[in-house]
């Protein structure tokens, strides 16, 4: 997300904002003339009856013009198409080129705002901003705006990072991705113009491109193997496409390149030398892009007729994934905008556009650590692709599940996750249509097989979004095995022989009294004289809870609150001061834990819902929770989707938390400032708004409770995690056997997500991390996921 | 890209008012910019809570979910209200979710000023929705066909047998 994030506004507003409005004008006819600047700018190269080249030509007068009055507007509004439309890049660089032509300081004042704007973006950590203006910058030296040997200076001092010492890989990978990304727009005139200097600039990015680390790369790939496609690291692929460019003599064939028409106009043009631009140098405080591994769905003998798929090496496979991608970018907070732009790409006819859509869209759903966009972004613009284009693109989809699912074995378990989300998701809004016959073979294989707990865990979803009875008549019979149970609850103490349990009397005292209203008082002094017993009659020796009360009371609330998620809040609701005192200590919070796995173990969503009400009550932590998940009586589920449904909401919670106390703990500083700031001045300040001090360490404290519960959480499920991988890894060795089981694969990789997701969270505690748990002592297959995650940023 | 004030595509708000609302039509619609309830209409009957939860947890923690009911009998009538934690969530579901289908039929979501006690209940004469009573077509999920029409039907048939 980080990475993607839009924030092109704060780069040149914040100073002429003030100065701007007060300028606006208002036209005769009332329209606001920046107003109507900007829609004519941002609209150029869209569809339109008349050509591109005569709507740039007349766009270009029209500028003309208003350029004496409006420069700086008009300078502004091209700087943010640079950043928010470069997907129509070449059209902005030729109106660029076509205003130079016509005004040679224009062109000159627009390169310094630019350039100006990139030394910001690098500054701020804004990259992606940053590869767009550097791409933009050298497509002008084909607009005959910059002198190539000035893009060139520039390219270097990018390239020269990778000689800098004590730097972390992720900053000079991304100065030379800066560079590599823009070559296939601007590489044949730099090979005209300046092919030694080009060559050597290469050599110097083939020299650091083959020294690099790449620990990281089995933590971010998609598919655990390379058959049948290469996984490959973003600067490896990009690079091998390069290679190929310059082979074919840096011709391509997929980008739009209007400036061609004005080649007359252009060549006339004075050409402008680009200002030295250095990189900042680093600092520790600075975040880098992480890398990335290339997904790869399809080639071309996966698309029946029509156009070829270029090969994953040559150039324009790259060029057409990179337009797809900004498509999407640009669009994806309007998802019909979005599967509209997306079927209108330029070159639609030159390339199987539907399968190019289907993979990249999947290649960022996909995406680790985490998909750029909300997942469901994805899943509804898939359901708009399938509705505009109802006779091929639900086949492109259904044909790209099927590959996927062939190749579930070899799939990284976050990624199966994601892939059950959403194809429970398509069929919920496809009538649970699918040819649940052709995946048969799962019925057979071993529940922990990939493939077989996907179909069980699409299923389990189905259900979720519909009801039982539609599920089981979704799937053929043969399916039997696969199907969830109805997801009823269970009460122990009314089933049959219930009448030999120590607990069952008091519950059934307890039912009516709470049927008839009784107050959460009444209620606890009816559990009054049970004894501390385990359900079962066993003695339990901890003071500290009494897991019979706890089953007795708790078992028969969500019991009679059983009819909905509604009545279950209400039932909680009432009775939370008997469940704060019955939970008091962590004990009785995961024994309470433990009866709501009993009563709902057939229901899954019902347990994310309540385990979410018991931590936002505050009637468990986040920790307990932890802990109960990784106890015995959760082992049997401990691979199911849903365990992990509620870890990482968990730490969500826990994270949300600690940002909202400091968020706080920040305001309440600047308000006493301000304040302060205010009496200096001599001014009167009201005190009923301006916190104390004491009030202030107060927040401090709270937020530094939080922090330490947040850091403890980490360490417990890390914890955890080492020992059930340590005592398999250990029963493994002892019995002779393969360690790679089914199981280890599901949890080795779901301790990966637990870093992936949480990525910005767990970098806080790496150090604390490396000295207590992930120490040289632990097995390597174990340490080694630790090491990955590390080699991401460094 | 301009600097809009108000929230524009799928997140802006729509023409629709709730005429029951207590207070002036600035007022409203401050609350329906800053609220995270929505209304959510075109329900199957049948549609349960549970249902609901799944579908809107897709963009975020769903805080709470308030049933339509029928004034009369009771029983859902075919929409609900659906209160997030975060404004941002919210505005994903009128992004991703609005217009897509839950029990195979395609939901409506509309921001909402945020549930008061009451409005869960039908406001048509017979207890259902209002448009559950006008409507001509035929419904299975919400009831058959419009009340209006259905009782002329039982009214007909009455007469002819």
């Amino acid at each position: 997300m980080e990475r993607r994030r839009r924030r092109t506004d704060s780069i040149s507003d914040d100073e002429d904002d003030d100065r701007g409005r007060k300028r606006r004008k208002i036209a005769p006819d009332g329209v606001d003339i920046e107003d109507r600047l900007e829609s004519l700018i941002t609209r150029v190269g869209e569809r339109s009856t008349s050509s591109l080249e005569s709507n740039l030509e007349g766009l270009a007068s029209v500028l003309e013009a208003d350029i004496p009055n409006y420069k700086h507007q008009i300078m502004k509004i091209l700087c943010q198409c640079v950043v928010n439309l470069p997907e129509k890049l070449t059209v902005y660089t030729t109106l660029v080129g076509l205003l130079n032509a016509k005004n040679y300081n224009c062109g000159g004042e627009f390169v310094e705002m630019l350039v100006r704007n990139l030394k910001e973006a690098l500054k701020t950590g804004e990259f992606e901003n940053a590869r767009m203006m550097v791409r933009f910058l050298s497509d002008l030296v084909n607009c005959h705006v910059l002198v190539a040997t000035s893009l060139l200076q520039m390219f270097d001092s990018f390239v020269e990072v990778t000689l800098e010492d004590n730097i972390p890989q992720v900053r000079s990978d991304i100065y030379v991705y800066l560079v590599l990304s823009s070559l296939p727009w601007v590489g044949r005139e730099l090979f005209e113009k300046k092919e030694s200097d080009l060559n050597s600039m290469l050599v110097t990015i083939e020299n650091y491109l083959s020294k690099r680390q790449k620990i990281h790369l089995p933590a971010l790939r998609v598919w655990l193997n390379d058959g049948p496609h290469l996984q490959e690291e973003y600067l490896d692929c990009l690079w091998a496409q390069i290679k190929n460019l310059r082979n074919n003599k840096w011709i391509e064939k997929q980008i739009l390149r209007p400036y061609l028409a004005f080649d007359g106009v252009l060549c006339d043009a004075l050409q402008h030398t680009l200002p030295q631009i250095i990189p900042p140098s680093h600092n520790k405080s600075m975040v880098y892009p992480l890398p990335r591994v290339v997904f790869r769905l399809f080639d071309y003998t996966d698309v029946p007729q029509g156009p070829v798929l270029p090969g994953s090496h040559a150039i324009e496979r790259y060029l057409i994934e990179e337009q797809i991608n900004r498509i999407i970018h640009t669009h994806h907070l309007e998802r019909k905008d979005c599967a509209a732009a997306l079927l209108e790409y330029p070159a639609k006819a030159k390339i199987p556009l539907n399968y190019m859509i289907v993979e990249v869209m999947f290649g960022q759903l996909f995406e680790l650590p985490r998909p750029p966009y909300i997942e469901i972004f994805y899943g509804s613009t898939f359901i708009e692709l399938c509705k505009n284009q109802p006779t091929s693109m639900p086949e492109v989809l259904a044909q790209a599940s099927e590959m996927l699912f062939d190749r579930l074995d070899s799939m990284h378990s976050i990624c199966i996750e994601r892939f059950v989300h959403w194809f429970s998701y398509h069929l919920s809004n496809f009538q649970y249509k699918w040819s649940w016959e052709d995946w048969v073979e799962c019925v057979a294989m071993d529940p922990n097989a990939p493939k077989s707990k996907f179909v069980r865990e699409v299923l389990l979803k189905c259900l979720r979004f519909s009801y039982y009875q539609r599920v089981v008549e979704s799937v053929p019979e043969s399916f039997a095995a696969l199907l969830p149970p109805e997801p009823k609850p269970i009460y122990k103490y009314e089933q049959e022989g219930a009448g030999s349990l120590p607990g069952t009397m008091h519950a059934h005292k307890l039912m009516s009294a709470i049927k008839s209203k009784c107050t959460p008082e009444e209620a606890a002094v009816l559990l009054k004289d049970l004894p501390n017993v385990y359900p079962n009659g066993q003695e339990n020796e901890n003071s500290s809870f009494n897991p019979l009360k706890i089953d007795v009371f708790f078992s028969t609330l969500l019991h009679l609150g059983s009819k909905s998620i509604s009545h279950s809040f209400a039932a909680l609701a009432k009775f939370h001061p008997n469940l704060k005192s019955l939970a008091e200590f962590d004990d009785g919070k995961i024994c309470l834990l433990k009866v709501l796995y009993e009563t709902w173990k057939n229901n899954q969503q019902m347990m994310v819902v309540l385990v979410d009400k018991l931590l936002r009550t505050e009637v468990v932590e986040c920790s307990s929770v932890a802990n109960w998940l990784f106890s015995f009586e959760m082992q049997h589920d401990f691979t199911s989707f849903y365990v992990w449904e509620i870890m990482h909401s968990t730490i969500k919670k826990m994270s949300r938390h600690v940002d909202q106390l400091q968020q706080e703990v920040d305001s309440a500083h600047d308000k006493q400032e301000a304040a302060k700031r205010k009496e200096a001045d001599g001014l009167e300040v009201g005190d009923d708004d301006i916190p104390s001090d004491e009030a202030i360490e107060r927040m401090e404290e709270k937020l530094e409770a939080a922090t330490s519960a947040q850091k403890n959480l980490f360490l417990v499920i890390f914890q955890r995690f080492i020992i059930v991988l340590t005592e398999h890894l250990a029963r493994c060795e002892s019995a002779g056997v393969d360690y790679n089981t089914p199981w280890y694969k599901w949890v080795i990789e779901r301790l990966q997500q637990v870093f992936l997701m949480h990525h910005e969270l767990v970098f806080r505690y790496i150090n604390t991390l490396e000295q207590l748990l992930f120490t040289s002592d632990i097995d390597i297959h174990i340490l080694e996921v630790f090491q990955q995650f590390c080699a991401l940023r460094s | 890209m301009s600097k809009r004030k108000l929230p524009s595509g799928s997140v802006a708000l729509s023409q629709y008012r709730d005429q029951h609302f207590r207070g002036n039509r600035g007022e409203q619609e401050k609350f329906l910019l800053t609220s995270t309830t929505l209304y959510v209409g075109n329900l199957s009957f049948f549609t349960s809570e549970a249902q609901i939860y799944e579908l809107f947890s897709r963009t975020g923690d769903v805080k709470k979910i308030i049933m339509g009911l029928d004034k009369v009998q009771k029983t859902p009538c075919g929409f609900c209200f659906v209160e997030y934690y975060t404004r941002a969530d919210a505005e994903n579901c009128m992004r991703y979710v609005n217009g897509t289908r839950l029990d195979d039929r395609i939901i409506r979501t509309d921001w909402d000023a945020g549930f008061k006690e009451g409005r869960q209940y039908g406001r048509g004469k017979t207890g259902g929705q209002v448009r559950d009573e006008y409507r001509t077509d035929f419904d299975e999920a919400r009831g058959g066909y419009g009340k209006m029409l259905a009782s002329k039907i039982r009214r007909t048939s009455d007469i002819s047998s």
